[in-house]
């Protein structure tokens, strides 16, 4: 079984989102489920600082040994920062995927796309883990 | 719906992620395919390749038949030794690349890729039926465990008495190991050297596991399929469906080595082969090394001054290089200026001659 913290809110794409409930900034990352999913991660492409994206758009990638997958954002706002520390070492998408792995942060404006409980992430990924 | 090879229990006790290959359910990796890798580039790696075709040719006219069937010399193969080799069709084109391993006088075991056996096994029973053989798919009877890596033959010699050292590169010889019945060939598909066990399906599982508890010591870790691809990508070793297929001949591919034009008799493809064995190769396959990060692979254009002028046949992350590497099939004469198209955007790679590695005698 995958590790599915509680206190996140997730995409249908695993993704995982922090912060959402004070509409502020949320921090964004991919799922342990995800990371298991790719392997090694070798490279992780994120948006720049500053861009303005909308809920849905990809804004990176993320890069395995075997695959390679786009990386969506959940909210639209502005990019406020990146984790320069993933894009330098992405093996840490595998190590801590929802701590150090955590890869961009968006000033949230509008509504987030649908976004899952952890019970609810639970069971998408639960069908073929 | 996958076959299971007789290892899949111990797969999944291992918590491998299993992946589809070719119809066999195998394992894709037991935990970081990095360290997969490097563990077979430093200590060993144990692999299940029981997906793997045994085809069985035995009978007074097994060489020639292999002859008249295949692009190699087979009957000239000593007993005991073991040949890289391709079988093509009638215009040239490779349908496989495989090793065959002379058991005896009379008795030739051929290798064929998963993907692939079951037509090579065909393509064999028709090409040998006006020859005094017998053909015999036993692929469902064997299972194939490979130990790869600089540390092989110690471990081995920890379950057999049977001379590994007298044992050269693609050869074979029968022997105990763990007190079970083998194959014991000196071949392997990473670019180290080591050993393809081939047993009985029903001694895979206690084989297995012995070689896994006697290779602990020397840091032996179970390897899957994803550090295989890249293993071999390192080594610069043809993938059949990347690197090779049915509309390339072996010059096409640079592999018109194995060709062997001036043993006895006709073969099939012979003179679809001597056609174009001069022709200077309107592409070749060469090594493209990356600049940045981002990783070439398969189908993607290879281009110069926003030109196409290739295409990627394989690629990955190299661990021991550090960098996105690929196979490709470049056009002849272009090497400088190189560039992946890797979705829309033009990254910067050098060309290099293969293999990306050779291991140090």
């Amino acid at each position: 079984m995958s590790n599915i913290p509680d206190e996140l809110s997730y995409t249908k794409e695993h993704e995982w989102v922090a912060g959402v409930e004070d509409g502020l900034t949320v921090t964004v990352g991919i799922t342990d489920y995800a990371a298991e999913a790719l392997g090694d991660v070798v490279y992780v492409q994120l948006p720049e600082v500053g861009s303005i994206v909308e809920a849905g758009d990809s804004v990176g990638e993320v890069e395995s040994t075997k695959s390679v997958s786009e990386i969506y954002t959940p909210v639209g706002g502005e990019v406020v920062e990146v984790n320069q520390s993933v894009a330098d070492d992405p093996s840490l998408v595998n190590s801590d995927p929802y701590g150090e792995g955590w890869m961009f942060r968006v000033r949230m404006e509008g509504d987030p796309e649908d976004l899952l409980s952890a019970e609810e992430y639970a069971a998408l990924t639960s069908g073929d883990s | 719906m996958s076959r299971p090879t007789p290892l899949r229990d111990v797969h999944e006790s291992l918590g491998a992620t299993l992946t589809d290959f070719a119809g066999w359910l195998m394992p894709l990796r037991y935990g970081s395919e990095s360290a997969e890798h490097n563990a077979v580039r430093n200590a060993a790696g144990l692999f299940d390749l029981s997906h793997m075709g045994e085809i069985f040719l035995t009978g007074p006219q097994a060489g020639e038949a292999l002859d008249y069937a295949l692009v190699g010399h087979l009957s000239a193969l000593a007993p005991g030794r073991a040949r890289y080799t391709m079988i093509v069709n009638e215009r040239g084109g490779v349908l496989d690349d495989l090793i065959v391993y002379r058991l005896g006088d009379e008795e030739f075991m051929v290798v064929a890729n998963a993907s692939n056996y079951e037509k090579v096994s065909d393509e064999l029973k028709n090409r040998a039926k006006s020859y005094n053989v017998v053909v015999e798919d036993r692929s469902d009877q064997y299972a194939l465990i490979a130990v790869q890596g600089p540390r092989s033959q110690e471990i081995l010699a920890t379950l057999t008495d049977a001379d590994l050292d007298g044992l050269k590169y693609y050869a074979g010889l029968p022997g105990l190991v763990d007190g079970r019945r083998a194959l014991i060939a000196r071949t392997g598909y990473t670019g180290e050297d080591g050993f393809e066990l081939f047993v009985a399906n029903q001694d895979a599982v206690p084989l297995w596991n012995a070689v896994m508890a006697a290779g602990e010591p020397y840091g032996l870790k179970p390897a899957g399929l994803s550090a295989r691809d890249t293993l071999r990508l390192e080594a610069g070793m043809p993938l059949y469906g990347n690197e090779l297929n049915a509309e390339l001949t072996p010059f096409d591919a640079g592999l018109g080595r194995v060709v062997k034009f001036d043993k006895p008799g006709d073969f099939v493809g012979r003179s679809a082969l001597e056609a174009v064995k001069d022709d200077p190769p309107r592409r070749r396959l060469v090594g493209l090394v990356a600049r940045g990060r981002r990783v070439p692979r398969h189908g993607y254009p290879v281009t110069k001054d926003g030109a196409v002028v290739g295409e990627v046949t394989s690629g990955a992350p190299s661990q021991t290089l550090g960098k996105p590497i690929a196979m490709a099939y470049v056009d002849t004469g272009v090497a400088e200026g190189l560039a992946v198209d890797i979705r829309g955007s033009q990254e910067p790679m050098d060309l290099v001659e293969l293999p990306f590695y050779r291991r140090k005698k």
